[in-house]
């Protein structure tokens, strides 16, 4: 099982990175899987050039590929401007638009004062929603005076046992309804082009099926 | 293996000067670059179709028209036919009607647009692309096929009895490429007709064009056509040239650096390792393009895209000298060492005038 965990705190060390890491821990005490951390600031110039050119770089293919094929994310991102950063939204706006359907997405960000609190519901849920992601229901804001008072544990520990619960098998049900098994089936190219291996990337209808659909 | 040059035909501001060349100067030089092309000894010049400024080529049998007055041996094709938003009869027309003015020195690649817009300028909906180009496209074939057509669809008004004229040169229709580059749905297309594939790969890694051209070798073997090394394959490939490698990256970077469709973004370098970019000396040309044989396979149709990023008509001149008298021979010697018995030739019309007799005379045996 894998659990990724996207970051996209800008300083080192980083209030972002550190809920993040809170949020991993709090997951991985009810549940063994293997962690993996993006740092989207590493892949800052990565995710503008794909902007312009396209194409993902090897580095941002590999760190895509990695979020479409984990079991769970963790989405951590400072408040800028009264929503998610640019970089945040960036790295999901050139995701493949099916990448994330199904997956449950634990939400998290971090803030300067508490005034943004609602950031994870206003800005970041409806991202995650439209991305068709199972998205948690306890989502983790952090403002500054939050890292010394009591409830931010709590609200960690409960988010962390949620995404636990939906990362176990059992938890997730039976098999997905057609249309999820359809879009988390191995990728097409109609979104962002991965790394993903050619010889099952594609879904290809019969050509004569496309003629027949025509005919009226 | 045929070798050739594709233009966009965008009209660029050359960053070094400033300048802009006029409409009618751009559609000047295309003419001369095509024109240059057979002098210099390459095989097809191939004219983009465009309905929106900075580009030029609305017409494109106008042009090729003109070219194949000019010329006496070089391949007139497009990059690409608008298969979605043409009429599919008027294609059949304009096409064939080139075929008897160019002696047959004719055949097209088609594709879909690249601009949502173009759709609602010819009464389109983009929602419908792929349809389009699927219902068009079988409406294309019967027309060029079949002598009569009767037919009725849900794009166009139905046609009764209706006859293309002219007929298709030696009744053998212009060979079809299908250009793509995203679009699993059109090497389908191809591969269920058994046209060629042309995957235009300038702008994107030698992985994903290798995805593409694998499934399209794949489908054509499914459909009975040969074996997937027998499929048609058409790459496109674009290069900036000098003598001494350094010179030629001099000299291209502030176009690189400012073209709109690569500037401000990755650097040159980072550009040319990831895509089939490539800037340097004759010889580093020849070892790239050779190493696209590694990701596609032995295939029929390298073209060459010279007049780019604003460059003035006499660099991209000098651009086809180099590429007429350096690199091509060397390429045409080296990927005909390379290539296995079986692996088909790249198409023309007397090969598939001579073809199409043959299937006649089995038929008749039979």
């Amino acid at each position: 099982m894998k659990l990724i965990v996207v970051s996209a705190g800008l300083s080192s060390p980083s209030a972002t990175r550190l809920l993040a890491d809170r949020l991993a821990a709090a997951t991985l005490g009810h549940v063994d899987a293997e962690l993996e951390v993006i740092e989207l600031r590493d892949l800052a110039t990565d995710i503008a050039q794909h902007f312009v050119t396209g194409f993902p770089s090897a580095r941002l293919a590999a760190a895509l590929d990695g979020v479409a094929a984990a079991d769970g994310l963790i989405t951590v991102t400072p408040v800028f401007a009264a929503s998610y950063s640019g970089l945040f939204k960036s790295f999901f706006d050139v995701i493949d638009k099916d990448a994330l359907t199904g997956k449950p997405v634990l939400l998290g960000a971090t803030g300067g004062t508490a005034r943004h609190s609602l950031v994870t519901e206003h800005a970041m849920r409806p991202l995650f929603t439209h991305l068709r992601a199972l998205v948690l229901p306890t989502a983790v804001y952090a403002a500054s005076e939050d890292w010394g008072e009591e409830g931010l544990a709590q609200r960690i520990a409960r988010a962390g046992a949620e995404l636990a619960h939906f990362l176990t098998p059992a938890a997730r049900g039976t098999t997905p309804d057609v249309d999820t098994a359809a879009a988390i089936a191995p990728r097409s190219l109609t979104g962002a082009i991965t790394s993903v291996d050619p010889q099952d990337g594609f879904d290809v209808v019969p050509f004569a099926q496309r003629l027949a659909a025509l005919r009226v | 293996m045929q070798f050739g040059i594709f233009t966009v035909g965008d009209v660029t501001t050359d960053p070094t000067t400033g300048r802009t060349p006029t409409e009618r100067e751009r559609i000047k030089a295309m003419l001369a670059i095509a024109l240059k092309a057979e002098e210099v000894g390459l095989d097809v010049f191939a004219t983009g179709e465009h309905h929106n400024p900075p580009f030029v080529p609305s017409s494109p049998t106008t042009m090729l028209g003109y070219i194949a007055a000019r010329t006496e041996s070089l391949i007139l094709s497009t990059s690409t036919t608008l298969i979605t938003t043409n009429d599919p009869v008027k294609i059949a027309e304009d096409f064939a009607m080139l075929q008897h003015v160019a002696d047959g020195r004719v055949d097209l690649m088609m594709g879909r647009g690249n601009t949502g817009p173009v759709y609602p300028w010819f009464g389109k909906d983009i929602r419908d692309g792929i349809d389009l180009a699927v219902e068009n496209y079988a409406l294309l074939r019967r027309l060029w096929d079949e002598d009569v057509v009767t037919w009725k669809g849900k794009f166009r008004t139905p046609l009764q009895s209706f006859t293309s004229t002219p007929r298709p040169l030696d009744g053998v229709a212009p060979f079809v490429w299908h250009g793509s580059i995203r679009s699993p749905e059109i090497a389908e297309q191809a591969a269920y007709y058994g046209d060629g594939f042309f995957h235009n790969n300038i702008f994107w890694p030698a992985a994903h064009t290798k995805q593409m051209v694998n499934l399209y070798r794949q489908r054509y073997a499914h459909y009975g056509h040969g074996t997937p090394e027998q499929a048609i394959v058409g790459l496109g490939g674009q290069v900036f040239m000098r003598k001494r490698s350094q010179d030629a990256v001099r000299e291209f970077r502030p176009y690189f650096d400012n073209a709109p469709v690569y500037g401000h973004g990755p650097s040159l370098e980072e550009f040319t390792s990831q895509t089939p970019l490539t800037v340097g000396s004759p010889q580093e040309v020849i070892d790239r393009t050779l190493s696209f044989r590694d990701h596609v396979g032995d295939y029929q149709r390298q073209l060459f895209l010279m007049d780019h990023a604003g460059l003035p008509l006499k660099t991209v001149l000098e651009q086809l000298d180099l590429l007429g008298e350096e690199v091509v021979p060397v390429l045409r010697k080296e990927f005909a060492n390379l290539r296995p018995a079986g692996v088909p030739d790249a198409p023309t019309h007397q090969a598939r005038v001579a073809a199409a007799q043959e299937t006649t005379k089995e038929g008749r045996t039979a």
